[in-house]
């Protein structure tokens, strides 16, 4: 792999940059694999990367219904934080936000990840106090958390509207959360899991997952039979799909969210802000447009697009809040399938099937985990049992009912 | 926006309605003898497909009550609707080849 460096954009600089390697190969499928990943977005080529660089496994694959990275990871809206309530989840977030931040160093690819920090407004007395015990819950937990009065909110922000139809009446505030570019992201991982042999087969959908006795023997897709002694399912909103393929029933409903981009703007909106109960949430990218996510659609959907009426609500809200974005143009809307589990909690671990793994119900907030999710991940394909970090999100979890309910941090209702 | 035939009050726009996901679930009778596997089973595992849909519906900001829908998830037309109660009717197309997992 090609070093990425001050040095190398020079050297290349002086040479037309005709001397750049491929990022990543377009390998020819081997027949057989020690493990398959179904699912190259973020989740799945960081499981590979990991898989690979953690615990030595060279012999694996990645397969894609389409192209890399062009599922829910070119889909959400960049946002990266670890404040939510409950210890499982805490943690299980915090160790993916350490690993961002060292991300790019250990990539060697600038994921650009920005700490600008995140705001999670409250606009009633209700609110605020969830805000006050979430903000203790993460100080406990080790994660850096403050509450902000509404005064501090100004000064960050300005032209914000704090006299809404919904006043705001504080927020609490992640300073070292942020966002990071996604594509990006992506592709690091794709290109350093490429770098230890992992092959990435594009435009390979699965069809179907062989097993016997109880065990998976392979898959078949749309370039054939592959041979596997260990699979692992890591397709977010299309798990439900691939999880039937293997007789697996699975706690899901599959949503549309939404998001759309405003016309690039000079830089104005230093931090995130969220907000729950008026379900909208933005930022701005380094490229300078409004990145707005909005709640998703009521009903389940694979559409991979939305409602006019939820882009509505959505906007309204930001309008209300911020007035002087009221005539900037929005560029474009989208819409991600997100699988929603019942306790807006992710299910990490093992199936009934040997050999077949699951890493699903990220629902809207999946981006934030892509490097922690890997890496646990990683660990239970490699070991066949969950690491710590995960073991409270298995899918047992729906029959013993030890549910980790985190619908207040998930910040889009759902 | 969807528009949906409420099978009381006639078509309506999607926002006056509420989704309460998968339809047609029965309650099993004997809740005492189950097993935590069924249990949990009948609690949280859903169909999810990708196609057609048997969901349930409720008009909320109309007349109030729950009935069925049938809907494509992909396409998301509506194929059918119908009152708590009643038997499934016979849709066009698919929703007729789906029927016996509906």
């Amino acid at each position: 792999m090609q070093k990425f460096s001050i040095w190398s954009l020079l050297r290349n600089s002086v040479s037309y940059h005709e001397g750049w390697q491929k990022q990543w190969r377009s390998p020819e499928l081997k027949r057989e694999y020690d493990v398959v990943v179904v699912g190259a977005g973020g989740h799945g080529l960081a499981t590979a990367y990991y898989l690979a660089k953690e615990h030595g496994l060279r012999n694996v694959a990645v397969v894609e219904r389409g192209w890399l990275g062009g599922g829910n990871t070119a889909r959400n809206t960049t946002i990266v934080r670890s404040n939510y309530l409950w210890d499982e989840a805490t943690q299980l977030y915090e160790k993916s936000m350490k690993l961002w931040e060292g991300l790019s160093q250990d990539l060697n690819y600038n994921v650009m990840f920005s700490q600008r920090g995140v705001m999670n407004l409250g606009h009633s007395l209700q609110d605020m106090r969830d805000i006050q015990r979430r903000v203790n819950a993460n100080r406990l937990n080790g994660v850096d958390a403050e509450v902000l009065t509404p005064q501090q909110i100004q000064e960050m922000l300005p032209f914000i509207n704090l006299n809404a139809r919904y006043p705001v009446l504080g927020a609490s505030l992640q300073r070292r959360a942020g966002v990071a570019r996604h594509d990006a992201v992506a592709w690091g991982f794709a290109r350093a899991a490429d770098s230890y042999g992992v092959d990435i087969l594009q435009n390979c959908e699965v069809h179907g997952i062989r097993r016997d006795g109880g065990a998976v023997t392979g898959l078949d897709t749309a370039r054939g039979f592959i041979k596997a002694k260990k699979v692992a399912i890591v397709a977010a909103g299309h798990s439900s799909v691939l999880a039937e393929m293997a007789g697996i029933r699975l706690p899901l409903e599959s949503h549309p969210l939404q998001a759309l981009v405003s016309e690039p703007l000079k830089p104005i909106f230093p931090t995130v802000v969220m907000s729950n109960a008026i379900h909208a949430y933005i930022s701005q990218s380094d490229k300078g447009d409004l990145v707005i996510g909005a709640g998703i659609d009521q009903y389940a959907g694979y559409g991979q697009r939305g409602s006019y009426h939820v882009i509505e609500s959505t906007l309204q809200a930001i309008v209300e809040l911020f007035p002087l974005f009221s005539r900037v143009r929005m560029n474009r809307q989208w819409g991600g399938i997100v699988d929603v589990s019942p306790d807006a909690c992710p299910i990490i671990g093992l199936t009934p099937v040997k050999g077949l793994y699951i890493n699903c119900g990220w629902g809207t907030g999946g981006f934030k985990a892509t490097p922690g999710s890997g890496w646990a991940m990683a660990h239970t394909v490699a070991q066949d049992r969950p690491h710590p970090l995960n073991e409270a999100f298995s899918l047992d979890r729906f029959y013993n009912g030890h549910l980790i309910d985190e619908h207040g941090a998930a910040a889009v209702a759902h | 926006m969807l528009q949906i035939d409420c099978p009381w009050c006639g078509p309506r726009a999607e926002s006056e309605f509420s989704c309460g996901g998968e339809g047609g679930i029965v309650r099993p009778p004997n809740s005492e003898s189950l097993t935590d596997a069924e249990w949990g089973d009948y609690v949280f595992m859903r169909k999810n497909p990708k196609g057609v849909h048997h969901e349930q519906w409720r008009h909320a900001s109309g007349c109030g009550r729950w009935f069925n829908v049938l809907r494509d998830t992909v396409s998301y037309r509506i194929h059918a609707t119908w009152r708590i109660g009643e038997a499934m009717p016979d849709a066009e197309g698919q929703a007729a080849a789906s029927r016996s997992n509906a």
